[in-house]
């Protein structure tokens, strides 16, 4: 038998697909290999054991991104919306202005609302010219969400955004035609024929956001830990066992895994109604 | 009314998202160490930043890393993207399955997991320590999939019989890709490497973990900076990065506007035909 | 080898995994000739021609072009050239430069290439047209750039993979006519791919008729027309009412229960065989004078002529008749002995012929189930 010459071309993909396996496949198996065993290398499960000694840390983690990514919803929902009815040029350029904080880096934008939030910082000041305050913001639940609603929006608002565009016109048309009022349209074509892009809007928000350090040291204090702070002090922190650190990022990861298995449930339901 | 409820709403968020980098923009000018209170001009600011050898050094490393990363980048990932084109689809969508886990996984975990391979295999094998090469290493396993994800597209765009039709006028196969397919493919190589340069340049979790101390990025020396009660020179630094991006942002955007206009021009002129 | 054969496939076969894509296609190809390959999609067809291209290669079996074997044999180092079913312009070249690609890559003299460009651009009628993007240019006009481009390289063959399905009705006439034309004045041979019968027929000295991997006849469009060699054949080439027969001796032929003269010979005695007649060989009479008995079902003005479909003791007929007739009535049939064609059963018969449930989209998706019933069938086998 013959090979057909074809298939030549598909070798060029062996180096990458090496670097695939020693990046990407490796690590993650040494991940699990670490999570399953002691410092001396011993099989133990002593660290996933541990790991509900942080239960509050992760419900607290689950909570403070759950609403992030509800205010993101929220705000992000009708800020696409008016923004898809723009014209089309007009579009590209508010685009490109949420955008652009994405580009910036993330601490930057972070360590902006620090200097913000400060007891003395500028909101204070200027509270307390019209005679309030001085609020206390800063190291607060309050602020680590407000972090997270600043960084994580543009990720809200961008995959609603590209579905809005899509949704062909003739069915709002359709809609009306059939004597739908505003509202009806509203909530019986444009956010069924949305939700693709709110599925995804949610992934992107609740992902990164569930595994943030960082926005929490530096908003809320040390007082606000959140699993990705945990991680970080197994690894290069005060506390260090990388063990315990890689158990935890294991839980991490199944977590983020259920929860896009779970908006991907959402979303395929979805397209099948798209179809028909 | 309801038109000035949707300008009023957009105003808002804009609002919301540019305040704090104004208030940054505005305050690397003052001429005190406030962050609150105006006490005039000054440039002193980015004077002393410019004389700050660890943030000059991590400037460097930091262009250094990302432009490496991103060549290594676009080279591996746009081989790859061809090598999995031409494979059956079964192993084709694993590949690319695979190919997905580090725009999917958190970057902590990324970050976690290659600081575990570098660390465990500087253990057992030797010589191996967190360095310039594994935070290298590093930004070049996180950028490919970015650039997969831009070549790809056009390598399935492009008519499949042009790279048939040049080797039928006698192209040998390397001819062949670099006087057509590569023409074809170009916008999503560009973009590619736009992307990963501007992913590297903007890392922070995964440089963190596997950087070393000798080798620090612009992000990690403002990480350290931030928690050491702050210098307005952090301002005057993030002021320049923000008109950097903004521009190249402005160069990316402006690019593909005219690939837009030229494909719907084109369209046009099929139509008149 | 003889050396007028300019291409010569020798039990050639192709398989997809388990699919049989060709099966022992062996094929000559006289210089100067103009050669179609004609079949429904999925026939095999195309895998044919990029086989001959080299952009294929053979599970086993030979290819030569001009007694050499090509197997094995990149396609930059065939000397034939292929027009593509959507042209495959360079984007990124003007009209100019795509003509010129083939005699760059071989590196020829700048003034010999401008020269050959030039000559080329006015045989296919696109003076003027050097710097135009190709993008820009319409899908005839795309046509003979592609036709310009494979043609200036001088190919020994030109390979033409249904390079008319993307043009309008019209455009596609005219440019059979300069396809044919081209080749005329070229003298070069030709392989074209086609599944439309109508421009097999008009444009070929030979028409090869493919299905599922095999080769059914090959000949010129007369005889593929007159004498098909089975019920495939016969259905797919026009319009054919194919009834089951038996052969009584030479020259006498049993259907529907009447003994007809025919001129075909050479069968066994009583051997049971396929009647091809087509509907315009059918005449229309009062009943009493028919040979057969018929009651129209269907009546279709066509232009030209009248398509009726009439009931033969409950098989379906199409007769094409100039005079009217109206549903109900009844008819005879009369059929001059020529008009038999008589074939062997194949593993076609029984499959086509019968327009009791006619119509021509009703044809179109019998057609595609059929194929599809036909690929699923030989994936068992």
């Amino acid at each position: 038998m013959r090979k057909h010459s074809k298939n030549k071309k598909k070798y060029l993909s062996a180096i990458y697909i090496l670097w695939m396996l020693v990046f990407t496949i490796i690590p993650l198996g040494l991940v699990v290999y670490f999570s399953l065993t002691t410092i001396d290398g011993k099989f133990t499960f002593e660290n996933l054991k541990n790991i509900g000694e942080y239960t509050p840390v992760f419900l607290s983690s689950i909570k403070l991104s759950a609403i992030s990514t509800a205010l993101c919803l929220l705000l992000g929902y009708p800020f696409a919306y008016i923004i898809s009815k723009v014209k089309a040029s007009k579009q590209v350029i508010f685009m490109i202005f949420i955008m652009l904080p994405m580009w910036i880096n993330f601490l930057l934008r972070t360590y902006a609302w620090m200097t913000l939030l400060e007891n003395n910082g500028i909101i204070n000041r200027l509270l307390s010219f019209i005679g309030i305050g001085p609020v206390h913001m800063i190291n607060t639940q309050g602020a680590v969400v407000l972090g997270m609603v600043y960084n994580f929006l543009p990720y809200m608002i961008i995959p609603i955004f590209n579905v809005m565009t899509k949704i062909d016109k003739s069915y709002i048309e359709a809609a009306q035609d059939l004597g739908a009022n505003n509202r009806r349209v509203m909530t019986r074509i444009i956010f069924p024929l949305s939700m693709p892009g709110v599925v995804s809007g949610i992934t992107m928000v609740f992902v990164p956001a569930v595994s943030t350090f960082i926005i929490s040291t530096m908003l809320g204090g040390g007082s606000n830990m959140m699993i990705g702070d945990l991680i970080e002090l197994q690894f290069l922190g005060g506390s260090y066992d990388p063990n315990l650190g890689s158990a935890l990022s294991l839980v991490l990861m199944v977590l983020i895994l259920i929860s896009m298995g779970i908006m991907n449930e959402f979303d395929s339901g979805e397209e099948d109604v798209l179809a028909v | 009314m309801k038109k000035f409820f949707s300008k009023v709403y957009v105003a808002f968020i804009f609002l919301f998202l540019y305040a704090p980098i104004a208030v940054l923009l505005v305050f690397s000018f003052n001429n005190s160490k406030s962050r609150a209170v105006w006490h005039g001009f000054t440039l002193k600011w980015y004077g002393e930043l410019f004389r700050d050898e660890a943030i000059i050094n991590a400037f460097i490393t930091t262009l250094l890393v990302a432009t490496l990363a991103a060549i290594i980048a676009t080279l591996l990932g746009t081989l790859a993207a061809i090598g999995f084109k031409n494979m059956r689809k079964g192993p084709r969508k694993f590949y690319m399955q695979v190919n997905n886990i580090p725009m999917l996984n958190p970057e902590i975990v990324t970050g976690v997991s290659l600081m575990l391979l570098f660390v465990y295999c500087g253990r057992v094998l030797g010589g191996m320590e967190l360095s310039f090469t594994t935070l290298l290493l590093a930004h070049v396993t996180f950028n490919v999939p970015y650039v997969i994800l831009n070549v790809m597209p056009k390598l399935q765009q492009m008519d499949g019989h042009l790279y048939e039709a040049a080797l039928d006028l006698g192209c040998k196969p390397v001819q062949a890709f670099f006087k057509v397919v590569l023409h074809e493919i170009m916008p999503g190589i560009v973009s590619g490497f736009i992307m990963a340069f501007t992913l590297s340049f903007d890392d922070f979790v995964i440089s963190y973990f596997t950087s070393g101390a000798k080798s620090q990025t612009l992000s990690i020396i403002i990480y350290a900076m931030t928690r050491k009660r702050i210098s307005p020179k952090i301002n005057a630094l993030s002021s320049i990065m923000f008109i950097t991006v903004f521009v190249l942002l402005l160069i990316v955007n402006l690019r593909q506007n005219k690939e837009k206009n030229a494909s719907k021009s084109k369209r046009k002129g099929m139509l008149r035909s | 080898m003889q050396d007028t054969n300019v291409v010569t496939l020798e039990n050639v076969c192709v398989d997809f995994g388990e699919e049989k894509v060709l099966d022992h296609i062996s094929l000559s190809i006289k210089n100067k000739e103009f050669v179609t390959l004609l079949g429904p999609s999925g026939c095999g067809k195309t895998t044919t021609l990029r086989i001959i291209a080299g952009f294929l290669e053979p599970n086993s079996g030979n290819i030569y072009f001009e007694g050499k074997n090509m197997v094995g044999v990149p396609p930059y180092k065939r000397a034939v050239n292929t027009i593509f079913q959507r042209y495959a312009l360079f984007p990124h070249l003007n009209v100019y430069e795509n003509v010129a690609f083939g005699l760059r890559v071989k590196k020829c003299k700048e003034k010999e290439i401008d020269e050959k460009v030039r000559k080329m651009l006015k045989t296919v009628n696109l003076n003027g047209f050097e710097n135009r993007d190709v993008s820009h240019l319409s899908g005839g006009q795309q046509q003979r750039v592609a036709i310009a481009r494979a043609l200036i390289n001088e190919p020994k063959v030109l390979l033409l993979d249904e390079p008319l399905s993307a043009l309008d009705l019209k455009l596609r006439k005219d440019m059979q006519v300069e396809l044919k034309n081209i080749q005329r004045e070229t003298g070069i041979t030709f392989i074209f791919v086609t599944h439309d019968q109508e421009e097999a027929l008009s444009m070929s000295d030979t028409v090869v008729v493919m299905d599922n991997g095999v080769i059914q006849q090959i000949g010129t469009p007369e005889d593929i027309y007159n004498e098909p060699i089975n019920a495939f054949v016969a259905d797919f080439i026009g319009e054919s009412n194919i009834i089951d027969g038996r052969m009584l001796e030479d020259y006498k032929v049993l259907l529907d229960g009447v003994v007809f003269d025919c001129v075909d010979k050479g069968f066994e005695k009583n051997e049971a065989v396929d009647v091809v007649i087509r509907p315009e060989d059918v005449d229309v009479v009062e009943p009493e004078k028919g040979m057969l008995k018929a009651t129209v079902t269907a009546v279709t003005f066509k232009g030209v002529h009248f398509e009726i479909i009439a009931d033969v003791q409950g098989f379906k007929w199409m007769i094409q008749s100039t005079d009217i007739s109206y549903v109900g009535d009844n008819i005879g049939l009369y059929i001059e002995p020529d008009a038999f064609h008589i074939m062997k059963k194949s593993k076609y018969s029984g499959m086509f012929g019968d327009y009791s449930t006619f119509s021509d989209e009703m044809e179109e998706i019998a057609g595609i189930s059929f194929s599809e019933q036909e690929d699923n069938t030989d994936a068992q086998a």
